[in-house]
């Protein structure tokens, strides 16, 4: 019998230390779109981690029997299947956040995190460790895209999920709200100050330089 | 352990992985249990999204009026309520025999369309319903507006829109897009209200009575033009033939005459 896994760390580990999006720098794409506001990244985040965790059990399941030479088709169709569930579901019981969200559902399919997780843990172990790895996965996106979304959304319209958490100047408050915030540039900028912060404060995810620059000559004329 | 196993599910799970058979075998098994799924979720859930789809477009029509300047004194003066009214295009009359409620049924029959020849069809539409089902607002004897639903080929597909006239049946009042596949962020954009509201005071025709509605490449120039959008020609273009056709004679232009002529 192999070790017994540690379920904890699993489902703990991807939150911070292994985190897809600022670690791994996997489903970015996601990350910068749908942060303008709290509701939308919420329903995303809920989205990615149903589809991460099913498709994560689906395909540990039947691991054992996906042939080797078409096992990337295999692991695509079933993702991809359940985005459209989702997405059809999204459309009939929550119409406003599903044209909000318009094609990022669908590039669920897409999203790196999800393929990468199928294919680096679920092909490899039982359906509950694979599981909850997934699942983990899908809480540690979750938590910087609602992190992004909840920083855009409180300067961009100083609101937090539709609620006016600072009184707006045109109503009479003190708040001016920054209009770069609820662009996509802002997005990056959050992105990059975040995964700056996290690797100055854990020094271990900084990645080894590919080059090491010359030596700076001076020359002197 | 050498005798086979009669169970041919067993026998194919034991198959090694790489043989021919069991790679087809999975890749038609998974395919076949996933287009049950989506086929299964689209069929079960098709109903409550038409509804949403359809509260969707009243609640548009609803906010395109509340669009329109002095709109909402006038809806108050009139008793707060639009006429809907079933019109045969081709006579530019109220239909006598299909009503709101039977449009439906109407259309879904293939003899209540019209084949439109290429050279007429600049919405991309190749056939047309003989009837359409149109808002109005009187205001005393007289028409003040008018709103006509649209729809033509877009860049990605089927652009559905709503356009508002105002009585002299010469200047739009507002237009809703009410569906489209456009390509999000370029095309896509022609959903956003900031666009939407360079229609208000674009007039159709000219003096002459000529068809002169465009949309701009680029900013607008002249009465009969509105911005157009970076990146979305194809959209545009769209968006200008789609109007053109529905306010020419294949589409409300003898509802329209017969409007002018005070026979409606």
């Amino acid at each position: 019998m192999a070790a017994r896994i540690d379920f904890w760390a699993t489902l703990t580990d991807p939150l911070l230390r292994q985190n897809p999006v600022t670690l791994q720098i996997l489903g970015i794409c996601s990350a910068l779109a749908v942060t303008t506001s709290l509701a939308t990244a919420l329903t995303m985040s809920v989205s990615l981690t149903l589809v991460l965790t099913l498709s994560a059990v689906l395909i540990s399941l039947i691991r054992r029997h996906i042939p080797d030479t078409i096992r990337l088709i295999v692991q695509i169709v079933i993702v991809a299947s359940l985005v459209i569930v989702i997405d059809q579901i999204l459309q009939a019981y929550f119409a406003e956040i599903s044209r909000a969200l318009s094609i990022y559902v669908g590039l669920i399919t897409t999203n790196c995190l999800v393929l990468g997780r199928t294919e680096a843990y679920a092909r490899h172990h039982a359906p509950v460790p694979a599981a909850v790895d997934a699942f983990g996965n899908g809480l540690g996106y979750s938590l910087i895209l609602l992190t992004l979304g909840g920083v855009r959304e409180l300067f961009g319209r100083g609101q937090l999920f539709g609620w006016q958490a600072f009184p707006l100047a045109d109503a009479g408050g003190w708040f001016t709200p920054l209009g770069l915030m609820l662009l996509a540039p802002s997005a990056f900028f959050l992105l990059g100050g975040l995964v700056w912060a996290i690797r100055s404060w854990r020094v271990e995810q900084t990645e080894a330089l590919e080059h090491v620059p010359p030596a700076r000559t001076m020359t002197v004329e | 352990m050498a005798e086979t196993d009669r169970n041919p599910w067993r026998r194919f799970l034991a198959l090694p992985n790489e043989s021919r058979a069991k790679t087809l075998i999975v890749a038609f098994l998974v395919a076949s249990i996933c287009a049950l799924l989506v086929s299964g979720a689209t069929v079960l859930l098709r109903p409550i999204q038409t509804a949403n789809r359809a509260a969707e477009e009243q609640a548009r029509i609803e906010a395109l009026l509340r669009g329109i300047p002095g709109m909402t004194d006038l809806l108050a003066q009139s008793g707060g309520a639009l006429s809907t009214v079933v019109v045969e295009l081709a006579k530019g009359r109220a239909a006598s025999d299909v009503t709101a409620a039977t449009l439906d049924d109407a259309l879904a029959d293939t003899s209540n369309w019209t084949a439109l020849e290429a050279s007429a069809d600049i919405a991309g539409l190749r056939q047309r319903p003989d009837f359409a089902q149109i808002f109005l607002l009187r205001e005393g004897g007289d028409i003040s507006l008018l709103l006509l639903p649209l729809t033509g080929q877009g860049y990605g597909g089927r652009i559905d829109a709503i356009l508002a006239l105002r009585g002299d049946l010469n200047t739009i009042a507002g237009i809703a897009i009410t569906g489209h596949s456009e390509t999000p962020g370029l095309g896509g954009r022609i959903e956003e209200s900031s666009w939407q509201s360079s229609f208000a005071g674009t007039e159709l025709r000219d003096a002459s009575g000529d068809l002169r509605f465009a949309v701009a490449r680029g900013e607008a120039s002249g009465p009969y033009e509105v911005d157009g959008i970076t990146g979305a020609t194809r959209t545009g273009r769209g968006v200008a033939n789609m109007v053109r056709f529905w306010l020419g004679p294949d589409g409300y232009g003898p509802l329209i005459r017969a409007i002018e002529r005070g026979e409606f």
